[in-house]
């Protein structure tokens, strides 16, 4: 019975190959757990063939996400001695200029170099890359506001999934395109995820026991049509080495 | 790649906390993380030990009271008290006029002899009235608080009695003004090399930490009104730069002159984020509902606290607090407590007492 409850992200995620995850995020629930979880489970999943993780970090720098992932069992080190971790310490990325040409430099250097890191890590094999960007917000930040730029760039990690069939997972922050007169730059990027994860805080306030509640739309494989396109919806609790994942009232 | 070479094993010792020990003023708890006080020891207790060395505190203050001024002021002096080197940047013309408001330590021994007697008597009293318990709960744990010696790690500051001239001098204070300052490529110059002189952390030894504080960021007067995004990424560097040194910053902004998304922008920046709001004078519905309403100052919000290291969030059990001044000069946060009402608990009193009289009666016939 435990697995099963263990496991309601994963079962919401499904097959996560090729896909598009956008996490969004408020104030008062903060939504990073989902990518260590995310980091954990390629690192977990692919021991067949194992899987990659490319971290561009803009929010937190490395020894944090190393602790983390330590205490849920996942040795980053070791993995990036083995090729199989890559991180971009990306916290004093900082692209401003008056003109556009410089924004996009800042933008346009990172990507290929998430691009020339692909190459170098998985020459031939495809579909076990991920690529984890912790957070859209600050690229938008670090390029002084021109989400065009951004949206850009994000394109071209589309890119990557159509081509290499890597996934992208990006956190961002709901409620600061929310509250914008503008939220294209919000909707723009729902659109291009497959899977759209929103963490909120239960309605009813905060709670020692229940930190918060998941949504996960699921877009489905435009392949297979789109009979898979599911919403789900669960609550949460992060714990230290674990998450848990229940439907409303089950917490035993 | 530095980092890279330090542990290969999930198994690492853990740091002895003799090195942090050996600084006051600094407390070493899970996670690898360094706590130093807020100079509060009531907001020291509500955010779990104090504030974490290596993240932004951002106060959200309030349009019509200064009281984002008390916690700033506590903190600055709690870094003097320790000898910790401090940068304070303010919109006004001379920030260092500013030192000269800070209150000062009250001594240990004062403290001692007029808290516990003053206490006591409460303690010792025997009937009490059952209804807000945990206030008494927090008292027993400040009195055994103070017992442990730990009022080295936070001193009780006397509002009233201000530094003194002689911190005005001191040189470990670097002060900036950032009025009218046409770009903030001068503050964040000077906080780099602040942090560049005073905590490197690259060697992986812990110096003194130091402390960053900056009041009223994007107010008017500071003269960057249209420049929102050079205020954002000034905070996002600041908070690169804080992460990987030994420091703590504090600043303090006026969400109500900023357009929503920036305020929410600035508040995902932070990683403990708290608000103050004064108390309408004259508010008699606010003053029937609480208790000791007339005590208070203002009130404290905490809306996120922020932990490094770990993905848990820390949950507090309430996350408004009262603010009081403890005779006009020490600072004291509570938690809210609410008035009984009139006419239901005398209804109340009334049933109890018929209903034990009831009782009483059919077991003595």
């Amino acid at each position: 019975m435990n697995n099963a409850v263990v496991n309601l992200l994963e079962e919401a995620l499904g097959a996560s190959n090729g896909r598009i995850i956008l996490v969004e995020d408020c104030v008062e629930a903060n939504g990073a757990f989902i990518l260590h979880h995310i980091v954990k489970h390629v690192f977990a999943t692919c021991n067949g063939e194992p899987g990659i993780v490319l971290f561009v970090a803009l929010a937190q720098p490395f020894s944090h996400y190393e602790r983390i992932l330590r205490k849920l069992g996942c040795n980053l080190i070791a993995h990036m001695e083995k090729k199989k971790f890559v991180f971009f310490d990306m916290l004093k990325l900082d692209c401003p200029g008056v003109d556009g040409g410089t924004q996009k430099g800042g933008l346009v250097h990172l990507y290929q170099k998430i691009e020339r890191a692909i190459q170098t890590v998985s020459p031939e094999s495809k579909g076990i890359v991920t690529v984890v960007i912790d957070d859209i917000s600050l690229l938008d930040v670090a390029c002084h506001g021109s989400t065009a730029h951004v949206l850009d760039f994000l394109h071209y990690c589309q890119t990557l999934t159509s081509e290499l069939d890597c996934s992208v997972v990006m956190l961002n922050h709901g409620d600061v395109y929310s509250s914008m007169a503008d939220s294209r730059f919000n909707l723009h990027l729902e659109h291009l995820a497959d899977i759209l994860i929103k963490a909120e805080p239960l309605s009813t306030g905060v709670a020692a026991d229940v930190h918060g509640q998941l949504t996960v739309i699921n877009k489905g494989n435009t392949e297979r049509g789109l009979a898979e396109n599911k919403i789900r919806s669960f609550h949460f609790r992060v714990k230290e080495n674990s998450v848990e994942y229940f439907f409303p009232g089950t917490l035993t | 790649m530095s980092f890279s070479r330090t542990k290969t094993s999930s198994f690492s010792r853990t740091v002895s906390s003799e090195g942090s020990a050996r600084i006051p003023g600094v407390k070493h708890v899970a996670n690898g993380v360094n706590l130093v006080s807020s100079g509060i020891a009531d907001l020291d207790k509500i955010l779990g030990g104090g504030l974490s060395l290596g993240t932004v505190v951002m106060i959200m203050e309030d349009p019509e009271a200064p009281h984002h001024l008390l916690l700033l002021r506590n903190f600055m002096s709690q870094g003097i008290v320790h000898n910790q080197p401090l940068l304070f940047a303010s919109p006004v013309k001379d920030p260092r006029a500013f030192l000269g408001t800070l209150p000062s330590p009250v001594s240990p021994k004062d403290h001692k002899r007029e808290s516990i007697p003053n206490r006591d008597p409460d303690q010792e009293n025997g009937l009490r009235i059952a209804w807000q318990y945990k206030k008494y709960f927090g008292e027993q744990q400040i009195v055994e608080h103070q017992r442990d010696g730990s009022a080295e790690y936070c001193n009780d500051f006397d509002l009233r009695k201000p530094f003194g001239r002689q911190i005005v001098a001191m040189q470990t204070i670097d002060c900036i003004s950032i009025q009218d300052s046409s770009s903030l490529a001068l503050l964040q110059d000077r906080c780099s090399r602040f942090l560049a002189q005073y905590s490197r952390n690259d060697s992986g030894g812990i110096g003194s930490p130091a402390r960053i504080a900056i009041q009223s960021l994007c107010a008017p007067q500071c003269g960057f009104a249209s420049r929102d995004w050079d205020i954002l990424s000034f905070i996002r560097s600041l908070r690169s730069m804080i992460r990987s040194s030994n420091a703590v910053a504090v600043i303090s902004f006026p969400p109500s002159v900023l357009l929503p998304c920036m305020s929410k922008r600035l508040q995902h920046l932070s990683d403990t984020l708290l608000s103050v709001k004064a108390i309408p004078d004259e508010d008699k519905d606010l003053a029937e509902l609480l208790t000791d309403y007339q005590d208070m100052v203002g009130l404290l919000r905490v809306h996120k606290v922020g932990r490094i290291n770990t993905q848990v969030p820390f949950v507090l059990d309430t996350t408004t607090f009262s603010i009081k001044l403890q005779k006009r000069r020490s600072l004291v946060l509570e938690r809210l407590n609410q008035a009984p009402v009139d006419g239901s608990s005398g209804s109340s009193y009334a049933s109890s007492g018929s209903c034990s009289v009831s009782k009483t009666s059919s077991l003595d016939f």
